[in-house]
């Protein structure tokens, strides 16, 4: 009974995780600017990384039933945390350097509302 | 529940060949970073993946977690790279 909830749990996380990463995915593919790729990226893929290690850290802590299998999912747990620090700052990095170096973000009338062209070298 | 596993990773193997479009003939050298950091996440995924479907979880645990702070200290040199170097935009 209990095996079948907790695989119910991991399928049902990992499919949502999945989606996430194919939303993701499309959004990088389909936007039309560097400011709206970073965008679709930055959250789809924590939020899809964080619901497929949760999933799988679930798994394990039911799977193999013992101490070490708990200092495991808390490993797999610790990736998580990590990467949901970890991917707005090197989002937030990446985005700040694009926006430095002259990228104009796109508008829909092609209308320049960013009057940047020459790039800033910073000493 | 081996072959969900498998078939997730199939699935994730997938998504990184579409990404790896953008991340080769992206318009700009940023497009490119972003698609590396997309397709080094997938990767830490399916690593993950791996090792649940071999059985050798204790192994590959380790393995993802150094990958994924490789990932992002990679995508933070590159910006800070580009912040002191500036690139030629040809818009």
């Amino acid at each position: 009974m209990m095996s079948v909830l907790v695989m119910t749990i991991t399928v049902t996380l990992l499919s949502v995780g999945l989606f996430f990463f194919f939303s993701a995915t499309v959004g990088f593919l389909r936007f039309p600017d560097v400011y709206t790729r970073m965008h679709a990226v930055g959250k789809g893929d924590t939020l899809a990384l964080l619901l497929c290690v949760t999933g799988l850290a679930l798994y394990n802590l039911f799977d193999n039933c013992c101490w070490y299998g708990f200092v495991q999912s808390v490993k797999l747990l610790s990736i998580a945390v990590f990467w949901f620090l970890a991917s707005p700052t090197a989002t937030h990095a990446l985005l700040r350097s694009a926006f430095e170096s002259g990228v104009t973000p796109w508008t829909k009338d092609g209308t320049v509302i960013l009057d940047k062209t020459e790039t800033e070298v910073r000493t | 529940m081996q072959n969900f596993f498998l078939g997730v990773a199939l699935t994730m193997c997938f998504f990184i060949l579409l990404c790896l479009y953008r991340a080769v003939w992206g318009p700009t050298v940023f497009d490119r970073v972003i698609g590396a950091g997309f397709v080094g996440t997938k990767t830490a995924i399916l690593l993950l993946l791996i090792g649940f479907i071999y059985r050798r979880i204790d192994m590959f645990v380790d393995l993802a977690l150094v990958y994924s702070i490789l990932n992002f200290i990679s995508t933070l040199i590159v910006s800070r790279y580009f912040i002191k170097k500036g690139v030629h935009v040809h818009s």
